[in-house]
């Protein structure tokens, strides 16, 4: 499993890489794995409001429904829509093709709590201990 | 704590992810649930379902007593054939569903869902009307080999013609030296057998069955895959689709209660249910937006909640989502259009014939 550095990731398994004021977000490594096969994603639409720590969307394998939560506060600027007819795309390609939904944030602070690849590998850890 | 089968080292040196189901520590999955599914339909899959109990009924009064607390008729099931049916309360609701194999009119071993193995042996036991009644759970284990080359892959390791056993039928024989009950039953709508077998012989048999399919492409299986498989046969789970509030009416398994066959547990019930008719019935649908159904979901009909889905997934085969769903008798009909409450978005959905899948020929 991989934990790319330039990535800040949250307890519920997402990841985001942030570029200025926009956040790029997906699910890590860990959590498409955990999915097994993911069969469909239900995301937000360009314009809607996200908001951190709460549910942007879902998605489903064949056994079960997770949800998405937002690592930042803002506005989805874009939305990955390939991923509605391949979602299989989340589990081949986490962090680059299977990417979700871009972010516009106002407030930087919010990134700040999010943890790197060091500190969520060491939550992994935890977590499973 | 809950319980392991005797293969549970097996499967985690295998790889295999496990969940706790029904108070057992079983795979849920090796390679992923759709290459799994996949491999059912197209090859073969091997399933550990140890989890399943056995309950024998013996004796001079076992049969006559098995025809008292089962719905479907067994006097219409010779020696060496199963039967699926239902075991009912006096009220109709189902204690569980179960399959009976009929080794002789005083042998008769009945093969019950994980979660009931106590509560059906407390409920046969019960109930015995002079058969000695027994539960042998722990000492049996069971294999399912189900697939296109099962056949093909089991005889390699038999010298039982597997071509003389029809489906439903059975017979004891050794597979790989090991004494078996070998039964082409399955739970997959595919060709297949299920291997009963002592207990302590599981890992060797598991093994053998491994190595015998190699070429035809053996999979192991884990629990995703058969719900899948399953599901889209439209085979009811227990604990899911019904439980004792529910009868086999309602459940739409009306093809295995037998009302004329003579007394039995529920009968009454249910000739008083179908003579004043059904006030919900299980149907099979399809839905025709995008989503995916799960149990629990309402069943909505003018934005009112009017029944409950009771399992659905995404068809790994057909690719479209697939329910079961109690809905009222007014809306039962093939054809017949409701919406399901996904998450608080009305997806609609369409009744359709069941078996979803249709294997191919």
């Amino acid at each position: 499993m991989t934990f790319p550095d330039d990535l800040k990731y949250t307890k519920e398994h997402e990841w985001c890489r942030i570029k200025g004021n926009r956040a790029v977000v997906g699910i890590t490594d860990h959590a498409q794995n955990q999915l097994g096969d993911i069969v469909y994603v239900e995301l937000p639409e360009v314009g809607d409001s996200v908001k951190k720590g709460e549910s942007f969307g879902v998605v489903e394998s064949t056994k079960a429904v997770s949800e998405l939560f937002s690592p930042v506060s803002g506005k989805v600027v874009e939305v990955n829509d390939p991923l509605s007819d391949a979602p299989e795309t989340i589990n081949e390609d986490a962090y680059e093709e299977g990417w979700m939904i871009q972010v516009e944030f106002g407030d930087a602070k919010e990134t700040d709590e999010l943890m790197d690849a060091a500190a969520y590998k060491k939550f992994l850890e935890e977590e499973t201990e | 704590m809950a319980q392991r089968t005797p293969l549970y080292d097996v499967h985690v040196r295998a790889g295999a992810r496990i969940v706790e189901f029904a108070g057992w520590q079983m795979p849920v999955q090796y390679e992923g649930i759709l290459a799994e599914h996949g491999a059912v339909r197209e090859r073969v899959g091997l399933f550990d379902v140890s989890h399943m109990g056995e309950v024998v009924f013996r004796g001079p009064k076992a049969f006559e007593a098995l025809q008292r607390l089962f719905t479907n008729d067994l006097g219409r099931c010779a020696d060496g054939q199963a039967q699926y049916g239902c075991l009912c309360r006096e009220e109709g609701g189902i204690v569980d569903d179960v399959v009976v194999y009929r080794r002789a009119a005083d042998d008769l071993l009945v093969c019950v869902n994980a979660a009931n193995r106590q509560k059906d042996y407390d409920w046969l036991q019960g109930h015995a009307f002079g058969a000695d009644v027994a539960n042998e759970s722990d000492a049996w284990s069971q294999l399912a080999l189900q697939g296109p080359r099962a056949a093909e892959v089991l005889q390699r390791l038999t010298s039982v013609r597997l071509s003389s056993i029809g489906t439903y039928r059975f017979t004891d024989g050794e597979v790989a030296g090991l004494t078996c009950l070998i039964a082409r039953t399955g739970y997959t709508g595919e060709d297949g057998f299920e291997l009963f077998s002592a207990s302590e012989q599981a890992p060797k048999l598991w093994t053998a069955l491994m190595d015998a399919g190699r070429a035809a492409g053996i999979q192991p299986c884990g629990l995703g895959a058969r719900d899948s498989l399953r599901l889209e046969m439209a085979y009811r789970l227990y604990g899911s689709d019904m439980d004792d509030t529910t009868t086999p009416l309602e459940a739409g398994l009306s093809w295995v209660v037998k009302l004329d066959k003579g007394e039995f547990m529920g009968r009454q019930a249910m000739q008083k249910q179908k003579e004043a008719g059904l006030s919900k019935k299980l149907v099979g649908f399809t839905l025709t937006e995008p989503g995916i159904p799960r149990h629990g979901h309402a069943v909505l009909q003018e934005g009112k909640p009017v029944g409950a889905v009771t399992s659905g997934t995404k068809s790994p085969s057909l690719g479209t989502s697939i329910g079961l769903a109690y809905v009222p008798p007014g809306l039962a009909a093939e054809g017949s259009t409701f919406a399901v409450d996904i998450r608080g978005r009305a997806a609609a959905a369409k009744v359709v014939k069941t078996p979803f899948y249709a294997k191919k020929k």
